[in-house]
């Protein structure tokens, strides 16, 4: 077909026209120019620090802050391995248990029924305001912070689940059925790869979120001491005064969240990026 | 010239073999949750090696037909044989069906290749022991070369051949089309449409073809069904027999033209028939 299009726009078969090719200089520019951006911000931030005479414990200046994440390194470090804990053990878990309950509701419309109001119950109360609740039931902090983290994460990755599970072009269904594929055929070759797009938001979200709800849930539950982590790190600093080492912790969180989005993205773009609209580029 | 036989009962087929039908449909009706009668007492027998166009305007309950015949929804009443087919715990023809939507209905995550090879998946054969056949079955599309590529990097036309393609890998003794080229452009259809029966004269496959369109259904078949509709049922059944095989030449020829006045004069009466209303 792609010959006779040729054939009658005339074009010689040996011409060789190369490809539109992005520039050296502009995938320079596609990182300089964030990156710069920041190094400026960070500068100007010393600079005013310096140049208003702000004190420490008001605002510090980023090589304070720097010099607080080198000193406090002993305490802060194993506070952001707490952290982070108790966020990838909630992604995980919400990951397992908001595919697995998707594809439980999606087998029958009864199972659905039976399960919505539990899932609406759920999803509207703010779930930080059970987390005292929680501190009564739970052995220890921790776990009650993951069950909140977890019940945080689990409701986007659920409810995008179905959405995907549902969201199977009919006709499709249809060839399933004329093929006499079974059920779980229909699952793993049909729903399940359609249903991708949906999921890798739910993960994306449920990313975010599962770090939000540690830190936040931190606060509810008023963790202390040994076994912390940088949620009491914060409030601790803040109630000292001392703020390089507040701003550290908030660096650390930060860093943390942006690397969960950086690795989610990738996981999002791994596996769409051959055949999904949104990680496809549009060339006109 | 043509011979063109017109009757309201069965005519006598024109190039099959008089042994069992492929498929009888005897009193069908259909009617959706939603209340409308889509087919009244339909009958319809289609025989080995034909190709059958099912035309009508659209509401006539054609699609519902094919779907039907697919096995995808059973009849409020009357019944459907498969008198030739292995029948599955289901009470559906196994494996001998291929389907080719109106959308090209494919899967977008999988390759064309990974697309053809669904059928043979499901019915559990090993990807090494299927590609042969798959190579072969896309050859015969004139898609050998573009295997490995992703739906989206197609056109149209050539989507919808990998649509046919992995409608011909299971080899089907029936082969249901479903207006499968409305969306498409002239060129691309009239291409396809001589790829088809090329394919249809190779083979031997039964063919079933929905379409809306007169001239398509003149040039591909030798039998048309016209349905009205208001309830959607047979309204005439004509034969069709051809002097010339059907090319570049044929659908320019008196004979051509002198079958598609003969439907279009059968197509009118039918949507008379159903009250004007499509």
């Amino acid at each position: 077909m792609a010959a006779a299009v040729n054939d009658t726009l005339g074009t010689d078969a040996n011409t060789v026209v190369a490809a539109p090719k992005t520039p050296a200089s502009e995938q320079v520019l596609r990182v300089a120019i964030p990156v710069g951006m920041l190094v400026l911000a960070i500068v100007a931030w010393e600079v005013y620090v310096l140049a208003s005479g702000t004190p420490k414990y008001i605002l510090p200046s980023p090589v304070d802050v720097v010099g607080a994440l080198a000193i406090g390194w002993p305490t802060l470090l194993p506070s952001l391995w707490v952290t982070l804990s108790i966020t990838f053990e909630a992604l995980f878990l919400a990951l397992i248990g908001g595919v697995g309950l998707a594809i439980i509701l999606v087998q029958s419309k009864w199972i659905e029924l039976a399960l919505f109001p539990f899932a609406v119950v759920l999803q509207v109360t703010p779930i930080v305001a059970i987390a005292p609740l929680l501190l009564i039931y739970t052995p220890n902090t921790q776990t009650a912070l993951l069950i909140v983290a977890f019940l945080v994460a689990f409701f986007p990755i659920l409810s995008n689940m179905v959405q995907g599970l549902k969201s199977v072009d009919h006709n499709l269904l249809n060839l399933f059925d004329l093929y006499g594929a079974g059920r779980w055929q229909q699952l793993v070759f049909l729903k399940i790869p359609a249903s991708m797009p949906y999921f890798m938001t739910g993960l994306r979200i449920g990313g975010g979120l599962s770090l939000i709800a540690a830190v936040v849930a931190e606060f509810a539950a008023g963790s202390a001491g040994a076994g912390s982590g940088l949620a009491f790190r914060l409030l601790e600093s803040g109630y000292r005064l001392d703020m390089p080492r507040l701003y550290a912790a908030l660096i650390l969180l930060t860093a943390t969240g942006v690397a969960i989005f950086g690795v989610t993205s990738f996981i999002s773009w791994l596996v769409l990026h051959r055949w999904h609209e949104s990680a496809v580029r549009r060339e006109n | 010239m043509a011979i063109i036989e017109t009757s309201t009962s069965a005519p006598p087929p024109a190039s099959a073999s008089n042994d069992r039908p492929v498929v009888t449909l005897h009193a069908v009706s259909k009617v959706f949750s939603n209340g409308t009668l889509a087919l009244s007492n339909m009958s319809l027998t289609v025989r080995r090696g034909e190709f059958l166009s099912l035309l009508g305007p659209s509401g006539c309950g054609k699609s519902t037909a094919l779907r039907i015949i697919a096995g995808l929804g059973a009849p409020s009443s009357g019944t459907v044989d498969w008198p030739s087919s292995t029948i599955n715990a289901k009470g559906l023809p196994q494996g001998d069906i291929g389907f080719v939507f109106q959308d090209p209905t494919l899967m977008p995550w999988t390759t064309v290749f990974g697309n053809v090879y669904l059928p043979l998946k499901l019915h559990g054969m090993s990807k090494a022991d299927a590609r042969p056949h798959i190579m072969e079955t896309l050859a015969l599309v004139g898609l050998a070369d573009f295997a490995e590529a992703f739906p989206r990097e197609l056109s149209g036309g050539m989507k919808m051949r990998v649509s046919i393609a992995r409608a011909l890998v299971t080899n089907p003794k029936l082969l249901l089309m479903d207006e499968p080229f409305a969306a498409l452009d002239e060129i691309t259809r009239q291409k396809l449409n001589d790829d088809v029966l090329k394919l249809w004269r190779s083979s031997g496959v039964t063919v079933v073809f929905v379409t809306h369109s007169v001239f398509e259904s003149a040039y591909l078949s030798n039998r048309i069904v016209v349905m009205r509709s208001r309830p959607g049922q047979v309204f005439t059944d004509i034969a069709l027999a051809t002097s010339a095989t059907r090319s570049d030449e044929y659908r320019t020829s008196e004979e051509y033209r002198a079958t598609t006045a003969l439907v279009s004069k059968a197509l009118q009466d039918a949507i008379h028939a159903g009250g004007g209303a499509h």
